[in-house]
């Protein structure tokens, strides 16, 4: 590009379209992006739950019984359901998404993407699994 | 099969129109016939008024990108026969001011190309009296993003450039790790201001449709995701050890 030429930063002829509030809409693809932006929320609400959890247990035994009441509540339940399924749904497109920025080298090489999905997906079973035997065990 | 298609093509006259308008054409329908060669038919044979770029017709001059019913795509390579029984929609490709019919106006990404470095950097030294080596290890490690024939299909994928055009954008982006990548490449650290910006990487909030856009496989969308890593780990590294020298 010369000097001399320089670009006008607004063109009244050229057509410039207006991108539509509801976007996201238009596109499976950009309704589940927004989705998983979304399932956040959720995620942040199960660290709030746990938090909440952590200070009842604190608080004694008569605070630990009332937090219980409370989430033995329908709606406490209800909202909880909707949050895990949002969080599965966070952790699944997350863990899919993994072997795009971990790009992983061994001896020159690359290593195979879905290797890299399938030991997220390891770790994620094998931690489970020990806050499960932690919490019953 | 039919023999005819009919493509419905946006037309936009600036001298005449304040908006885009859509014309019918009815094309022939050849088993071997992309969307360009429909066009070129319009061109040569019912209107020579439509505007539109193109030059190789196999995929690697990165000129003829339209959208095409609502995808963005390289009409060269997108066959009308997938197309049948039509009608096929061609508009200009989205996110870009249009300057007349198909012709998009890309000022802003031949601006934003140069601010990444898009080429080697030489270390401080002399190079050697030969070439540089590099193995095959060393460019596969790059090659897939040296493929990018700046086309610009991902930067119409992609809502965040559509939404906030300071955005950097996936083809900029996947270029710079080109470079980054490129053993021969010293420039790592001079990219750095640009791509860990605000508008640069972090912008990216990872919809992924700049890769399924892509006609090349470069998966510009994976690129950022890497750099975004590099970045992270490159600050964790400057806390962590704030004297060791960038």
């Amino acid at each position: 590009m010369s000097e001399g030429v320089r670009y006008q930063e607004y063109h009244p002829r050229w057509y410039r379209p207006r991108i539509s509030t509801f976007w996201w809409l238009h596109r499976r693809s950009y309704l589940v992006f927004v989705v998983r932006e979304l399932s956040s929320v959720f995620v942040a609400w199960f660290v709030a739950f746990l938090l909440l959890l952590a200070n009842a247990v604190a608080q004694g035994d008569a605070e630990y019984r009332r937090f219980l009441d409370w989430s033995a509540s329908p709606w406490v339940i209800v909202l909880n359901v909707v949050a895990l399924a949002f969080v599965v749904f966070h952790t699944i497109t997350w863990l899919n998404l993994a072997p795009r920025a971990m790009v992983v080298r061994l001896r020159g090489k690359q290593v195979p993407p879905v290797l890299v999905a399938a030991l997220n997906y390891v770790a994620w079973a094998v931690l489970s699994a020990l806050v499960v035997w932690l919490t019953l065990g | 099969m039919a023999d005819s298609i009919t493509l419905r093509v946006s037309r936009y006259r600036p001298e005449s129109e304040t908006q885009p308008t859509v014309q019918e054409y009815e094309v022939p329908l050849r088993k071997e016939w992309a969307v360009l060669d429909g066009l070129n038919y319009i061109k040569d044979h019912l209107d020579g008024t439509l505007s539109y770029r193109w030059s190789c017709r196999m995929g690697i001059c990165g000129s003829c990108g339209m959208t095409v019913n609502g995808e963005p795509k390289l009409t060269c390579g997108t066959f009308l026969v997938d197309y049948a029984e039509g009608p096929v929609r061609v508009e200009p490709l989205h996110n870009f001011p249009v300057i007349r019919d198909l012709v998009v106006e890309i000022g802003d990404f031949m601006r934003k190309l140069p601010t990444v470095s898009p080429w080697l950097v030489a270390a401080e030294e002399p190079p050697p009296d030969g070439e540089y080596l590099q193995s095959p290890d060393q460019m596969d490690a790059y090659k897939q993003y040296s493929m990018c024939i700046n086309c610009m299909l991902c930067y119409s994928a992609c809502p965040v450039y559509g939404l906030d055009p300071d955005f950097l954008g996936p083809a900029a982006i996947a270029l710079a790790q080109r470079y980054n990548l490129d053993s021969r490449d010293h420039g790592a650290h001079q990219r750095m201001d640009v791509l860990a910006s605000a508008e640069g990487i972090w912008a990216c909030t990872f919809v992924g449709e700049c890769s399924t856009a892509c006609p090349k496989d470069v998966d510009p969308a994976g690129a950022i995701q890497r750099y975004k890593l590099t970045a992270a780990m490159n600050s964790l590294k400057a806390f962590l050890l704030p004297r060791a020298a960038r």
